[in-house]
């Protein structure tokens, strides 16, 4: 099985489902010559050409919109927004419009849109390269949003937002691009939107977290197995919906929950998850809920002193995961 | 004036008078939504009165069985002539479970019928215009010949989703064409405040497409407009701006009083330009209507709106748990 890059992996999906269906195409900024900033989009544009690997003019809203027009057409257009910090002046367009077409229309119209967009920090990105946005998108029924850890998850579940006919929002983490590599089949899979995934079987304490925190805390529970503490962790891989039924089971499993999130704590996508952890699980329970997210600042600094104070990273997963099992 | 001027524009007298009838469909199904809000049978309604023209006229250049539209919020005229009938506007006027636009989830002047190709619209204004763009996109991709009509307000083509809008249509060259519905008044703010060159049409030249200010009073001087708009969008020429000038007749909605922010006087001037009065007078000027004829067609229109009434008033509501379903494909 080829190994492959996280980039790499958006790059097969968007290759291969441009190949099945010529209802595919891609519309955002530098997408097409350049084969986007940060080469997701590389090749694409030479095998499927300029009117299906569209460079737009550089306005987001416009992106978001005329990609759902062309949805709503019956085409399945893969808009890039080129940082997740840019998608701002889309807002309106794809949770006015979008997130509510089926509904407003009473089944009617339908926007089967991806939108991609690099987030998360680490970077050097500062405050407008680095954002996770996810929480703003996050209480917005009509919309899913899809966040994978790993490039065999991103191949997976990219092409199962494309083939899905309901708008998605598919952020992945700019960091992971060029640090994750993984196993990722050639053949066509699809993996479940709106489920969650055991990354690591454990009995001692339960990790729930999406996107690159998955990455810390699975090197984190490697260090503290040699400790005798045995993690379990689950990846959220859909934060929107939530899979509930799966971060119940999991909380279950070892009744110690710490919630990972790179985002600012309030507010965060963690902050729901332990809302239904609490619903379900008081009898369950051994500790209180931990959770462990970014600090309640605007955003990630530039310089490295605050970034590396405000990115998230496995000596302090390792950390709560400590205090959490010594609780 | 003489009948040559439909003549000269290709129209027929039965089209003419299919035009007048639809406008007058229009305004007596508009006029009776207000007599149903004010004896408290429906909560809301907003108001196509004096654009009845433009929405007609523009319609009419279009094909019907083809193109697409993106409406706003009073473009009675544009959906009944995209196929909407009397029954299914008092359907949504009485927010009930057979409206085809959303099932009664939307107020009324939300349209929305995906089987006549009108895209389903929203309230924050102007959103519909990338719409209109995305569907000429796919049009072109698909290399079909149907061009996608949009319209929206003069107060809107301040939001960013015109600029963003016209620019990318400009820039790919797509048969959209883009119809300001200009009435003179944003709720209660007037054109001058809103708009700092002269027309609303200027602004095309800064997207590269042309931009045409008519009489929106006038139904043949708009379907003029647009028939070489559509022409020049199927030939690949691109898209264009126009601007219908008329006045809103009506307050903005249901809800607002205008006699806090204009004069009567004004209304009353604008109101011997309406173009339900105009056109007729036009129509019998060269002997294609008639008051014999006309009466005849008002009656006929009253017992249409009279049956959708009825009809809408009878038919039952959405189950409540109905809000719960479509959230995502079922």
């Amino acid at each position: 099985m080829p190994v492959m890059s996280y980039i790499q992996a958006v790059t097969a999906a968007l290759k291969e489902e441009m190949q099945r269906d010529e209802k595919v195409f891609i519309l955002g900024e530098d997408v097409g010559k350049k084969g986007g900033v940060f080469r997701a989009t590389d090749g694409l544009y030479d095998e499927f050409g300029e009117a299906r690997v569209l460079d737009t003019p550089l306005a987001e809203s416009a992106i978001a919109g005329v990609g759902i027009g062309a949805a709503m057409y019956g085409m399945r257009p893969v808009a890039e927004m080129q940082f997740a910090d840019f998608i701002m002046p889309a807002v309106n367009q794809i949770i006015s419009e979008a997130a509510k077409m089926r509904y407003r229309s009473n089944n009617d119209w339908n926007v089967p849109m991806t939108i991609r967009a690099p987030y998360g920090g680490g970077v050097h990105g500062a405050l407008y390269h680095s954002q996770s946005i996810e929480a703003v998108f996050a209480n917005q029924p009509g919309l899913k949003i899809v966040m994978p850890s790993t490039p065999y998850d991103v191949k997976g579940l990219l092409k199962a937002s494309i083939r899905d006919n309901d708008p998605v929002l598919f952020l992945e983490h700019k960091r992971a691009y060029r640090l994750l590599k993984g196993e990722v089949p050639e053949d066509d899979y699809v993996l479940p939107i709106g489920k969650a995934d055991v990354k690591r079987e454990g009995s001692d304490i339960t990790v729930i977290t999406y996107g690159l925190c998955v990455h810390f805390a699975l090197q984190a529970a490697e260090k503290l197995a040699e400790e005798g503490i045995d993690a379990h962790i689950l990846d959220l891989r859909t934060v929107y919906p939530l899979d509930k039924e799966a971060i119940i089971e999991a909380a279950q499993k070892t009744g110690k929950v710490l919630l990972v999130t790179e985002d600012n704590k309030e507010g965060s996508i963690i902050g729901e998850v332990a809302a239904i952890v609490a619903e379900n699980c008081l009898f369950d329970l051994d500790a209180p809920i931990k959770r462990l997210a970014g600090p309640d600042v605007p955003s990630m600094p530039y310089a490295p002193t605050m970034e590396k104070y405000f990115m998230m990273n496995p000596d302090k997963v390792e950390k709560a995961m400590r205090e959490l099992a010594e609780f | 004036m003489g009948k040559e001027r439909h003549e000269a524009l290709g129209l027929t007298d039965d089209q003419v008078i299919e035009m007048f009838r639809t406008m007058l469909l229009a305004r007596k199904l508009d006029e009776r939504m207000w007599l149903l809000n004010r004896a408290g049978k429906i909560p809301f309604v907003i108001s196509c009165q004096g654009q009845e023209a433009a929405q007609v006229g523009a319609s009419f250049a279009l094909d019907r069985e083809k193109d697409y539209t993106a409406p706003y919020y009073r473009d009675m005229g544009v959906v009944l002539a995209f196929g909407m009938t009397a029954k299914e506007l008092m359907l949504s006027g009485f927010a009930k479970a057979e409206d085809p636009n959303s099932g009664g989830r939307q107020m009324p002047g939300h349209f929305g019928q995906k089987k006549n190709r009108i895209l389903s619209g929203s309230s924050p204004v102007t959103t519909q215009v990338p719409h209109a763009v995305g569907v000429a996109l796919a049009g072109k991709m698909e290399k079909k010949d149907f061009v996608s009509f949009v319209t929206l307000g003069e107060g809107s083509s301040n939001q960013g989703d015109f600029h963003e809008g016209l620019n990318f249509a400009g820039v790919h060259k797509l048969p959209v064409i883009t119809m300001v519905e200009n009435n003179k008044y944003a709720i209660s703010v007037p054109i001058e405040k809103q708009i700092a060159s002269k027309n609303v049409s200027d602004r095309a030249i800064g997207y590269g497409m042309p931009g045409v200010t008519v009489d929106g009073n006038d139904p043949l001087a708009v379907y003029k407009a647009v028939k070489e708009a559509r022409e020049r969008a199927i030939n690949g020429e691109g898209p264009t701006l126009i601007e219908a000038v008329s006045y809103r007749l009506t307050a903005h909605s249901s809800d607002d009083d205008d006699r806090q922010y204009r004069e009567s006087d004004e209304v009353e001037e604008a109101r011997k330009k309406d173009s339900i009065i105009t056109f007729a007078a036009y129509l019998k000027e060269n002997g294609v209507l008639s008051d014999e004829s006309e009466k005849e067609m008002i009656d006929e229109i009253n017992s249409i709106v009279n049956e959708a009434t009825d009809y809408a008033e009878n038919a039952a509501y959405a189950e409540a748990e109905h809000a719960l379903k479509y959230v995502y494909e079922e």
